[in-house]
C-alpha cells in the first residue's frame, strides 16, 4: 500500500513540475470546449442565395421575397441569364441558385402548377442536405400562400387535403445545438487528455530508461499499473468537473440526471481509456509511435461515435463496429443523464458494456505487461 | 559462489550477442568484465538482473536460479544501468526516497551503506537530478542502487563518459564497498581499470577470452614486448606493419606496442630496420604486457 502511495505521489510530482505540460492538460481542453461548442453547429446561416426571375410578376417577387425575408438565406443578387449564376456559382459567389421560369405567375394561376429550378453547390455535401431543406420549408409555404389565394378563385370542392405536422423536440426543445454539443465535446476532451497521458506515461519511462531500473526492483506489476494509471483517473474527473461547470455557466446546458451517477460512468469508462492507454504503451518502445496509434484509435473513435454523425445512418458493418466505441457509451449516457435525467437503470446497458470493456482492457495490458523479455 | 554463469547463450535475431558463456564470481570478490563496445556486455548483464531471458544456459545470483527465483534476486541485487536511468525531474532526495521505498525500507536504515557516497551529493539534495553533472549524477545512481542494501551490485559501464578524476574516485568508492561484503560485478571497456579488479574476464563478440587475476593475465603474455618511438608516429606504424619480423605493433599512447614473431629477437635490428627508413629519435625499450596488450593479443 505504502508503496502505491508513494509512487502515486512521484506520479503527480512529475505532473505538476512539467512546466510546458501542466498547461496543456488543463487549459487545452477547457479552451476546445470554449471554442467547439460554439463553433460546431450544424445549422447554416448566411446561405448564399442568387435568383434568376425570368418572370418578374408578382408572384415571382414574393417567393424572392420570402428568401429575403428568411435568416438563413443571405440574397445576393438578381441575375439576368442562367449563364451569369452558373459562372457566379463556379467562382464561389453563390451557394443557392433559384431559377423562376417565364409564365410562372400564369401557370400557377390557370394550370395550379409549375416548375421550379434550384441549383445547390454541392461540394459540402452535409451543407447541401441542410441548404435544401430550407430551400423546400421555404417554398413549401409560399405554396401554402398561393393556394389560399387561388381558393378565392375555385371552388371549395377542390380545396386539397393537406396535413400539417408540428414537431415538438423533447429535452431539446428549441434545437439548441450547444446543448447538443457541449455534452459530447466534454466527453472527446476527457477521452483525449486521458489516453494520450497514459499512453505516453509507460513509454516515457521505456524512453528515459527508469523503466529498466524499476523492473529490477521486487515491485509488483499491479502495484506500479495501479500507481502510474491512478492519477490519470483524478486527472480526468478534475477535467470533468471543470467542464462541467463551464457547461453550466457559460453555455447554460441543463443537467438535469444525478451528478453521481455522470462520476460513476466516468470512473469506469476512465478506467477502458486507460487500459487501452497502457495496453499502446506496452507495444511501442517512444513516445512518438505511442502518439501515433493513440490518435489511430482517437479519430476512429471521434467519427464513429455519433456524436457528428448519427449511428443510425452508418453501414451495417460500421454500426457494429461501434459497438467496441467506448466514446459512443459515453456520449450516450452523459447526453441521456445531463439532457434527460436517466437513472441508474436506463444506463445500465451502456454501464454493463463499459465495465465488461474496462475488465477486457486492463486485463489484456497487465498481460501484456513484462517486467522482463 | 556469489555469481555463477554457465553455458549462457544469447541470440538476437541472427546476431549471436553471448555464445556459450561461463564464470563464476565469489563472495565479495570484485570482478571485471572488460571488453569492447559490442562484445555482450550488457546483454550478459541484464540477464543476470532477470530483465533478458537466456536461448540457453543457467546462471545464479547468490545462490537464485535466474529463471526460477527472478523475484528473489530482484530483492538481493543492486542494478545500475550504463545509461543515467533516474528520474530527472525528482529531485536527489525525492530519488532515493523512491528506491528506498518501493524496495521497502527507508533511507535512514541504510544510511550507513551509502554515507561515504553520499554526503558527497547531499548538498544537493533539493536539485532535480536532471541537473547534476556527470560525476554527481553516477554518485546518484549508485546511491540508489545500494539503497536496499543488496548482497550483489551489478554495474554496467558505471565510468563510461565520466570525468579520470571522478573515475579514479568512484573506483575508489568500489574498493570501499567491497570491504562491506558487497559482491560487485563491474563492467567496463577501460583496460587501464581492469587492474583495480580482483579478478577479470576479458570477453568480446560474444565469447569470453580469459578469466583470471589482472596479474596473472598480464603475466600471461607470451612474448616480449617492446615500445617503440620515432619523430614520425604515423609513418612509423607503416613500416613496422611492413618490416617481415613484426608479430604485432599496436599503438599504445605515445608509443608502439611492437612483438616480434622471433623468440631470439634484438631491439638493435629493429633500430637498424628503422634507421634504413629514416627515422630520427628512435627509441625501442623493453616493457611489461598490460591488459590491454593481452587483449589484443587473445582477440587477434
Amino acid at each position: 500500500m505504502n508503496i502505491i502511495r508513494y509512487i502515486i505521489q512521484k506520479e503527480f510530482r512529475q505532473i505538476f513540475r512539467n512546466k510546458a505540460m501542466l498547461p496543456i492538460i488543463f487549459m487545452m481542453p477547457l479552451i476546445q470546449l470554449i471554442i467547439l461548442s460554439n463553433a460546431a453547429t450544424f445549422e447554416i446561416k448566411n446561405i448564399k442565395f442568387g435568383y434568376i426571375d425570368n418572370d418578374k410578376t408578382p408572384y415571382s417577387r414574393e417567393l424572392v421575397e420570402k428568401f429575403n425575408a428568411s435568416t438563413y438565406f443571405n440574397v445576393l443578387s438578381d441575375y439576368p441569364s442562367a449563364k451569369m449564376a452558373k459562372s457566379a456559382m463556379l467562382n464561389g459567389d453563390v451557394d443557392v441558385i433559384l431559377e423562376i421560369p417565364q409564365y410562372f405567375d400564369r401557370n400557377l394561376v390557370r394550370e395550379k402548377k409549375t416548375d421550379l429550378s434550384v441549383t445547390i453547390n454541392a461540394i459540402d455535401g452535409a451543407a447541401a442536405g441542410v441548404e435544401n431543406v430550407y430551400v423546400t420549408q421555404i417554398i413549401q409555404q409560399f405554396n401554402k400562400n398561393v393556394q389560399v389565394d387561388l381558393m378565392l378563385y375555385d371552388t371549395v370542392n377542390d380545396r386539397p387535403q393537406t396535413i400539417e405536422t408540428i414537431p415538438l423536440f423533447w429535452y431539446n426543445e428549441t434545437l439548441n445545438y450547444k446543448t447538443f454539443m457541449v455534452p459530447g465535446i466534454l466527453v472527446l476532451l476527457v477521452t483525449m487528455i486521458t489516453l494520450f497521458l497514459s499512453g505516453m506515461n509507460v513509454v516515457r519511462e521505456k524512453e528515459i530508461g527508469t523503466l529498466e531500473q524499476i523492473n529490477v526492483t521486487p515491485i509488483k506489476k499491479f502495484q506500479f499499473i495501479i500507481g502510474k494509471l491512478f492519477p490519470f483517473l483524478v486527472l480526468g474527473l478534475v477535467l470533468l468537473t471543470v467542464g462541467l461547470i463551464i457547461a453550466k455557466l457559460l453555455f447554460n446546458v441543463p443537467i438535469i440526471g444525478s451528478i453521481f451517477l455522470m462520476y460513476g460512468y466516468t470512473v469506469v469508462y476512465i478506467l477502458v481509456i486507460l487500459g487501452i492507454g497502457l495496453f499502446i504503451s506496452n507495444y511501442t518502445d517512444t513516445q512518438q509511435q505511442a502518439m501515433f496509434i493513440a490518435w489511430f484509435f482517437m479519430v476512429i473513435f471521434i467519427l464513429m461515435s455519433g456524436l457528428f454523425t448519427p449511428i443510425e445512418s452508418m453501414p451495417q458493418w460500421a454500426q457494429l463496429l461501434t459497438e467496441f466505441n467506448p466514446i459512443k457509451y459515453f456520449v450516450q449516457v452523459m447526453r441521456m443523464v445531463m439532457l434527460k435525467g436517466a437513472g441508474f437503470t436506463d444506463i445500465l446497458p451502456q454501464l454493463a458494456k463499459t465495465l465488461l470493456y474496462a475488465v477486457a482492457m486492463n486485463g489484456l495490458a497487465v498481460m501484456s505487461y513484462k517486467k522482463f523479455t | 559462489m556469489s555469481i555463477i554463469v554457465k553455458n549462457i547463450s544469447k541470440s538476437y535475431g541472427q546476431v549471436k550477442a553471448l555464445d556459450d558463456i561461463s564464470l563464476e564470481v565469489r563472495p565479495g570478490e570484485l570482478f571485471g568484465l572488460i571488453g569492447p563496445d559490442g562484445a555482450g556486455k550488457t546483454t550478459l548483464f541484464r540477464i543476470l538482473t532477470t530483465l533478458l531471458l537466456p536461448n540457453e544456459g543457467t546462471a545464479s545470483v547468490n545462490g537464485f536460479d535466474i529463471v526460477k527465483d527472478y523475484k528473489s534476486i530482484r530483492n538481493n541485487v543492486g542494478y545500475m544501468p550504463g545509461r543515467f536511468s533516474l528520474y530527472q525531474d525528482l529531485t536527489v532526495e525525492e530519488n532515493l526516497r523512491f528506491f528506498a521505498t518501493i524496495f521497502g525500507t527507508t533511507i535512514k536504515e541504510n544510511y550507513d551503506l551509502i554515507r561515504d557516497i553520499y554526503v558527497q551529493i547531499e548538498p544537493f539534495k533539493n536539485r532535480r537530478a536532471g541537473r547534476l553533472s556527470g560525476g554527481m549524477k553516477q554518485k546518484l545512481a549508485l546511491s540508489c542502487a545500494l539503497i536496499h542494501k543488496p548482497k550483489v551490485l551489478f554495474l554496467d559501464e558505471p565510468t563510461t563518459g565520466v570525468d579520470p578524476v571522478s573515475r579514479k574516485e568512484f573506483w575508489e568508492m568500489l574498493k570501499r564497498l567491497q570491504k562491506q561484503n558487497i559482491t560487485i560485478f563491474v563492467s567496463t571497456p577501460y583496460m587501464d581499470e581492469a587492474e583495480l579488479c580482483d579478478k577479470i574476464a576479458l570477453i568480446t563478440d560474444g565469447k569470453i577470452l580469459q578469466i583470471n587475476t589482472p596479474e596473472a593475465i598480464k603475466a600471461s603474455f607470451p612474448k616480449k614486448i617492446y615500445k617503440v618511438r620515432s619523430s614520425e608516429t604515423f609513418k612509423l606504424i607503416q613500416d613496422l606493419g611492413t618490416y617481415n619480423k613484426t608479430h604485432s605493433a599496436y599503438p599504445f599512447g605515445e608509443y608502439i606496442h611492437f612483438t616480434s614473431t622471433q623468440s631470439d629477437f634484438q631491439p638493435s635490428e629493429l633500430i637498424d630496420y628503422l634507421k634504413a627508413n629514416k627515422h630520427n629519435q628512435i627509441e625501442v625499450l623493453e616493457t611489461n604486457a598490460t591488459i590491454e596488450d593481452t587483449f589484443m593479443e587473445l582477440s587477434k
